[in-house]
């Protein structure tokens, strides 16, 4: 059989970071192929150059034989390749049909068709179990969820024969993970190969069949997935065995009421209470669109609660409060929205590790560059950031290395109580391990930590007690002991 | 109920504004026959002509995520260049679609530096700006062309020359475009390929669009109506001035702001951006009837670009819109 992909001795070099040195791929017509990798591994970059974004330096590439060397986006989708981004690639003020069809419009002498657009992406939707969605409905309007079916419809709308999903199901919620496994299985039963990258392992097991683990930029191991251990796929993607990704440390006494909520309510929020204590971590789970970042960010300052009170280290705290007086208060915030939000990406590392403390590096409004690089790269050393100095701006760090940073700036600022939403989401595994590392130690330390995630095993390995959201509402914190991974998601599905 | 009353508001906003600035004024001028008169009516529609030309243009390009800073300047070029042509004896009609054909080469410029050079349209056309305004000296010799009279000079006049017309021949000109127009960025793969680049560049590439031609096509076409726009100029006055026009890209903008446009790209309507130039033409000229001095207009423009940006802000942040 013909392998409908064939790459061999790929390399590609961004100035001064070698993304890709001697990775090769195969994949099969009707395969589901996972490309696995810790991030900065090159995966990214890998299907990048697949689709047309980005050209390689060396190597060969064939499609189903013959030689193949997009020179475009539009030069890739021509050959028959639909790459499914990261990030959410839509324009959000153009309709569902027009994004679903955007570059391959049904037109008459430059006109668009619009009858033909409206029906055509009809049978798109209803393909993936999507009648719901209306194809004139402005994309900008949609809920997140929808906005991924839409950019998923895209591809599909282009019979591609290879379809690239770069982590398609991270801001899924859980139907339309099935709806969407579902769909690949279709797809591959029709002889369309899927390269398919993704952090859940657990998530990839499910979908794919063979499988191709990138680390450094280089091809270090592929084959069938199925007889292959989830430990020998970490162990090949960070080089070394990950022992403990969850470390475990000596509990210490809680100590005293660090964060106190009553009855907080707020828009998306119908109504939160818990109580957080020095020392302790505590996990918030829910799927998306729970309510779990509308009550962080309330607590913040970022959204105005309607209801309820918040008592932070032992003092009744106004309701509505500017997230600048919140910081004073000694609440520390790492938004999900990294590159959004996060983190100022075109600054130095240097610069957001100590954003929110410049007067630990400032006298008198002046800012003292030696000091303030002698403090980021101290933090960046205890967090293992890696980067060629605290000048290097954080756009050009991988993400694991960004959210490492992103926490540093936390750590710098020495807040009491941190709020960490998604402190893992989209990140490589030996990242994450450093980051479960930081928030133990933390914790140790005697600070507070509420830790928000989507991601089971990481609350049930990291945390002390774990509470539930759903519907808006959360649920009673529980020991992590008295929760199983079933549980969790009932609670959070059932409300 | 609510939302939907709001969406309706928010669709006919440019509407009701203008409605308020023509029913002040005639209230207030004291005299509303004669400000809703057929003769106030062609002062206003003639006057907006240039503004309206280049509304055209600049809808295009805004919608399409651009700016153009260099209209005014083009104007002058184009007007010096029609005016040139018509007194070197050229028939009126070649000097006419040359002027055209020129601005569609300063918006081709434009559009090579943006994808060329990767400057960012607001430099790039922000040099032009430059360019074309030195480059109309030189060619006028630092004064006015003055061309013999023509039918060129009666197409931006008040009274158009034969009176079935009602409005001068600029006026039904600029009409006829702005239907086109419309359609255009309505209807064909063109036009939704403009949206969806100003929308999103890299969502745009990773369809497979062709940027940079695409640019190329908005930045010319604009060129083109910029060039019509120049020769309206030239007709208004009669003669060639490489200095007239200074500044009008900003009423240009305004136009199309007031009309909903969004200078993050993605939005904007062609029958936004007329009603935006209308507005600014029946103030300008409400203003004169009432005897107010200049700065009043100024300062009174000056209020309703922000507001009516303010209002769209305020409509984004109701829907909840990405913004």
């Amino acid at each position: 059989m013909t392998a409908v992909l064939r790459l061999t001795g790929i390399a590609k070099r961004f100035g001064a970071t070698l993304a890709l040195d001697g990775a090769s791929l195969e994949v099969q017509p009707g395969e589901v192929h996972a490309l696995l990798g810790e991030n900065g591994a090159g995966k990214s970059t890998l299907l990048s150059i697949l689709g047309g974004l980005v050209h390689p330096d060396a190597g060969t590439m064939q499609m189903g034989g013959e030689a193949y060397a997009p020179r475009s986006p539009r030069d890739a989708r021509g050959r028959g390749i639909a790459l499914i981004h990261q990030e959410l690639s839509l324009f959000p003020h153009l309709s569902v049909a027009e994004n679903v069809l955007m570059g391959t419009e049904p037109s008459r002498r430059g006109l668009w068709d619009r009858e033909r657009a409206r029906s055509l992406t009809r049978d798109v939707l209803a393909e993936f179990g999507h009648p719901d969605i209306d194809p004139d409905a402005l994309v900008g309007r949609l809920p997140i969820g929808a906005c991924q079916v839409v950019e998923i419809c895209r591809a599909i709308a282009t019979r591609a024969r290879v379809v690239l999903m770069d982590e398609p199901t991270s801001s899924l919620p859980r139907g339309d993970v099935e709806r969407l496994f579902a769909l690949i299985g279709r797809l591959s039963a029709a002889g369309v190969a899927v390269v398919y990258i993704s952090h859940f392992l657990e998530e990839t097991r499910a979908v794919a069949s063979a499988f191709t683990v990138l680390r450094d930029g280089r091809t270090v191991g592929a084959g069938a997935l199925a007889p292959v251990s989830n430990e020998e796929i970490i162990a090949l993607m960070v080089g070394r065995t990950v022992s403990e990704l969850f470390p475990r440390r000596e509990r210490a006494p809680a100590g005293d009421l660090a964060l106190e909520v009553n009855g907080l309510a707020a828009p998306g929020l119908q109504e939160a209470s818990f109580s957080l204590r020095r020392g302790e971590v505590l996990g918030i789970f829910g799927l998306m669109g729970s309510g779990r970042t509308e009550m962080v960010r309330a607590l913040f300052g970022l959204a105005r609660p309607g209801a309820g009170s918040v008592n932070v280290l032992g003092r009744t705290r106004p309701l509505s409060e500017a997230p600048a007086r919140r910081l004073a208060d000694g609440l520390g915030y790492l938004s999900e929205d990294r590159k959004g939000e996060g983190l100022a990406l075109p600054l130095s590392v240097a610069d957001n590790v100590t954003l929110t403390r410049l007067s630990s590096c400032s006298r008198r409004g002046v800012l003292d560059p030696g000091r303030q690089r002698a403090q980021a790269a101290e933090r960046a050393r205890e967090l293992d950031v890696r980067m060629r100095g605290p000048g290097q701006p954080v756009r050009t760090l991988s993400g694991g290395n960004q959210q490492k940073v992103a926490f540093a700036r936390i750590v710098h600022q020495e807040a009491e109580v941190l709020l960490l939403d998604e402190p893992t989401r989209g990140i490589d595994v030996a990242s994450k391990a450093q980051l479960y590392e930081a928030v133990s130690r933390a914790a140790a330390a005697g600070k507070a930590v509420l830790m928000v995630s989507s991601y089971l095993p990481e609350l049930l390995g990291v945390c002390d007690r774990v509470a539930v959201m759903s519907r808006g509402r959360l649920g009673p914190a529980r020991a992590v002991a008295e929760w199983t991974p079933e549980g969790m998601l009932e609670a959070a599905i059932a409300g | 109920m609510r939302s939907e009353l709001r969406q309706r508001l928010v669709r006919f906003g440019p509407f009701l504004g203008l409605a308020l600035v023509v029913v002040f004024f005639a209230l207030a001028s004291g005299a509303p026959e004669r400000y809703l008169s057929t003769n106030n009516l062609r002062v206003v529609l003639a006057q907006t002509v240039i503004v309206a030309l280049g509304a055209i243009g600049m809808t295009l390009i805004i919608v399409g995520g651009g700016i153009d800073l260099a209209v005014g300047s083009t104007i002058a070029l184009t007007g010096v260049l029609c005016a040139l042509a018509i007194r070197e004896g050229w028939a009126p009609i070649v000097g006419v679609l040359a002027s055209i054909l020129a601005g569609g080469a300063v918006g081709l410029l434009n559009g090579l530096a943006i994808t060329r050079l990767r400057v960012v349209p607001f430099i790039a056309t922000l040099g032009m700006l430059g360019v074309a305004r030195g480059t109309a000296k030189w060619l006028a010799n630092q004064t006015t062309v003055n061309p013999p009279p023509t039918w060129v000079n009666e197409l931006a006049v008040t009274f158009p020359p034969v009176p079935w017309l009602m409005f001068a021949p600029g006026v039904w000109i600029a009409l006829l475009l702005a239907v086109a127009m419309a359609f255009v960025l309505r209807r064909t793969v063109f036009g939704r390929r403009v949206f969806a680049l100003g929308s999103s560049e890299p969502a745009a590439r990773a369809c497979g669009i062709a940027i940079d031609r695409l640019k190329l096509s908005i930045y010319g076409v604009a060129g083109l109506l910029f060039g019509l726009a120049g020769v309206m100029q030239m007709s208004r006055l009669r003669q060639g001035d490489p200095t007239v026009a200074a500044g009008t890209e900003l009423d240009v903008i305004a136009a199309v702001v007031i009309g909903g446009g969004s200078l993050n790209g993605g939005e904007g309507s062609i029958v936004g951006s007329m009603v935006g130039a209308l507005v600014m033409a029946f103030l300008r000229n409400g203003s004169q009837q009432m005897g107010w001095p200049s700065y009043v207009q100024e300062i009174l423009i000056g209020v309703i670009i922000v507001v009516a940006v303010a209002i769209d802000r305020w409509r984004h942040a109701q829907q909840g819109d990405a913004e």
